[in-house]
């Protein structure tokens, strides 16, 4: 007899965005209104997802088969859904997403400008299956790739596969995984190890956390992979200790693995043998360096060394091992499965495959986005990212963490890969793309990094340890009107001084956010320098507001913003800033329908 | 001493790290009497016990308190304004940075990047995410911690 019987599933987004907004008692709800309801023909299944990518709309509830996606999901639309959606099929208009670059509201997420443009195989399965469940993974595919190496392919196959896919390290500097794989395989000294790289810390980046909790499976069998082709029996993932559902998400999944023969002794009756544990990083941005991580699992303070010895001939406890980023990982088994070949045909010749960026700062729709590699960067900003907040002039992007640079709006176009970012002086770093708006300053964001920076710097090398410092000494002068012509100069030879006698990654490119600054907006330091004025009025000491009285309509509104009422004025006349009151908040700035409020200089001279 | 935190460890320097985390969590922050135990558990000189310690940020040599509020302070937060939610938290606190309140309740950090941008600026009170902050809603927060503490 045919099965007459609907079956809708309801996925509700439990990554931390949604989380944070409260959608595990959305999830709690589904599950309580619709057990053993007898109202309710309809058979469902409701499942807690990873994350979406679309953090600042949610939560997100989509309902399958019908395609549905809601956001901003609240408690209280959880009967009107069962009511309305699942029972009868009607749409809930307000719960759309509301395509700003379409100008409509969209039923199916995947036609939304913000998911249309993207191309998922790191995230393939986040937002689809419960992270909680081996059997979600199972079903799309998961673990096939292991049954194949297993059985039907050498190790060495299984590295030719890779080295040919052209998958290069996810972590930032784009090493090729293959090649770090086949050095690795080629001494004979054993054990070997393989490790995961969780300690994801550049400021602005969240693809590894989205990854472990939404989909901690692809990680498991990226690794055992690994293993297998370099003839590893054990495995560490190393993950910040904050990433708590990470961690859990993990440690649930390595458990569920090995009591499904996927880890452990003898894998699928294969004869070998793999198995992993956790290690929690505890909090030092340097840890995300690999041989200060290796140092931190073996019981040190996670320094690092100079590696004239490579870590894939002396690595964890001097042996060679293999260390790869989450997001890498996650690139593995679709690779084994559908082939190099499928691989390379996606991205550029040079960079092959997609790279996760996290889409944040004053962008409208920030979240995580996956895109081929070589999408410019104009496509991510304004086609999936929808412009800017506010409809403000854009200004630059910065990408690489702090490691990176800052890229001016003159160069929208650059492709987004590892070779083009870096000949910008910026890098691809893990993918956070921090956008900023004409309020952003320049000079300040040098500042912030540098203060980071010397905080997270271990202290081994004296050109990080005390160059960054002096750096920050300098910009801080800079952002409070005390700088001086000469500072420029000063700040450009230390920071060469600081990449050419530091020892890790982490000092080699600490001055990158200085020296691309200083490059593309000079003008910037000068005006903060000479005429003692910031143009984005964030340095406080370098701002004052005033109301042109020529454009002013006297609409009364920034009078109302202004928190400590400086601003006075009737209606339809010309308004007054107080200087003597004002706290430089800039709320009337932004608030000004006909831009009439205006950013001046210093009040004092400094 | 609860040293049922330590011994379910191996005896082996690796778990150094992980026995400091697990201490932290349960005292908010790592007794000295802990530390010279742990180096003579793993026969670890006290110094490196110390420096590890003091080189991770997750660890405290100073009790932190109740209610530990972290300011993440990453590029997003920060393009974002989170630099004046930490002026406001430290304002109604009566704090300064790295303090804890008279009574034993609130302690703020400023963190780099937590993880969740796209919510930018966010803050951590504990593990509860408290996504799109402004300045104006610290006050309330806040009290309705100190509503919960009182109550208890």
């Amino acid at each position: 007899m045919h099965d007459t019987t609907i079956r809708k599933k309801i996925l509700v987004c439990c990554g931390t965005g949604c989380l944070a907004n409260n959608s595990y008692s959305i999830y709690e709800r589904f599950v309580e209104k619709l057990k053993d309801n007898p109202n309710i023909t309809v058979e469902t299944s409701i499942k807690a997802t990873g994350c979406n990518g679309l953090c600042e709309k949610g939560p997100v509830v989509k309902i399958q088969p019908d395609d549905i996606s809601y956001f901003k999901v609240s408690i209280e639309d959880v009967d009107e859904i069962i009511e309305k959606t699942i029972i009868n099929g009607q749409i809930i208009n307000r719960l759309l997403y509301l395509d700003t670059n379409q100008k409509k509201r969209i039923v199916n997420h995947m036609d939304a400008s913000f998911y249309k443009h993207q191309h998922k195989i790191a995230l393939r399965n986040i937002g689809e299956i419960d992270p909680l469940c081996i059997e979600d993974y199972i079903e799309r595919d998961g673990y096939k790739a292991l049954h194949k190496i297993l059985f039907e392919m050498s190790p060495e196959e299984v590295i030719d596969e890779v080295e040919k896919s052209g998958l290069r390290g996810r972590g930032g500097a784009g090493f090729p995984t293959g090649v770090k794989w086949r050095t690795c395989a080629s001494f004979n000294n054993f054990p070997k190890y393989v490790i995961c790289n969780g300690d994801e810390g550049d400021p602005g980046a969240f693809m590894d956390r989205s990854i472990m909790e939404g989909d901690p499976n692809t990680i498991i069998e990226g690794m055992i992979i690994c293993g297998y082709a370099i003839k590893s029996n054990k495995g560490f993932l190393y993950i910040r200790d904050e990433y708590e559902l990470a961690l859990k998400n993990m440690q649930a999944a390595i458990d569920n693995a090995r009591s499904h023969g996927y880890l452990g002794k003898n894998i699928l009756g294969s004869g070998f043998d793999f198995d992993l544990e956790i290690v929690r990083g505890g909090g030092a941005f340097v840890c995300g360096e690999s041989s200060a991580l290796m140092a931190s699992i073996e019981g040190n303070v996670g320094e690092p060394r100079a590696k004239y010895i490579r870590s894939v001939e002396k690595g964890l406890w001097d042996q060679p091992t293999v260390l790869n980023n989450v997001e890498t990982w996650a690139n593995i088994p679709p690779i084994i499965l559908n082939g190099a070949n499928w691989f390379k045909e996606i991205g550029t010749d040079t960079n092959a495959g997609t790279k996760v960026f996290s889409l944040v700062g004053k962008v409208k729709n920030t979240g995580l986005v996956e895109i081929p590699m070589g999408t410019k960067l104009s496509e991510l900003v304004f086609d999936i990212g929808g412009g800017i907040i506010n409809n403000r002039p854009f200004k630059a992007v910065q990408t690489g963490g702090p490691s990176g640079g800052c890229i001016p709006k003159e160069h929208m176009d650059v492709p987004l890969d590892f070779d083009s970012l870096s000949k910008m002086g910026s890098m691809m770093g893990s993918g956070g793309v921090i956008v900023m708006d004409d309020t952003t300053c320049m000079v300040e964001i040098a500042r912030y990094y540098m203060d980071f920076l010397s905080e997270e710097s271990c202290g081994k090398c004296t050109t990080c340890r005390e160059g960054i410092k002096l750096m920050l000494n300098i910009l801080t002068n800079i952002t409070e009107g005390k700088g001086e012509l000469e500072d420029i100069d000063v700040l450009e030879s230390l920071g060469n001084t600081i990449i050419k006698a530091s020892l890790c990654a982490l000092g080699k490119t600490a001055p990158n956010p200085v020296l691309t600054t200083i490059r593309y907006f000079r003008d910037e330091y000068i005006d903060h320098i000479v005429n003692k004025k910031c143009p984005a009025g964030v340095c406080k000491n370098l701002t004052t507001y005033f109301i042109d009285e020529e454009t002013c309509i006297g609409c009364g509104i920034c009078r109302k913003k202004c928190p400590v009422d400086a601003i006075s004025g009737s209606l339809k006349e010309v308004h007054v800033i107080d200087e003597g009151i004002c706290i430089k908040c800039g709320n009337c700035f932004t608030a000004c329908p006909k831009d009439a409020v205006k950013i001046g200089g210093a009040a004092y001279a400094y | 001493m609860n040293l049922e935190l330590i011994h379910k460890y191996p005896r082996e320097k690796r778990f150094t790290l992980s026995i400091l985390q697990d201490i932290q969590r349960e005292y908010n922050y790592i007794p000295r009497e802990y530390m010279e135990y742990i180096a003579e558990y793993l026969n670890q000189p006290l110094s490196d016990v110390y420096s590890i310690a003091t080189f991770y940020k997750a660890l405290s040599l100073k009790p932190k308190g109740k209610y530990t509020i972290k300011v993440c302070n990453g590029t997003a937060c920060h393009i974002r304004g989170s630099e004046s939610i930490r002026e406001e938290l430290l304002k109604v606190l009566n704090l300064e940075p790295g303090e804890t309140t008279e009574d034993g309740l609130f302690s703020v950090e400023v963190v780099n990047c937590i993880g969740a941008c796209a919510l930018a600026p966010v803050i951590l009170i504990n593990d509860k995410y408290y996504g799109g902050m402004t300045k104006e809603k610290v006050k309330d927060l806040i009290n309705s911690y100190r509503e919960v503490a009182i109550n208890a």
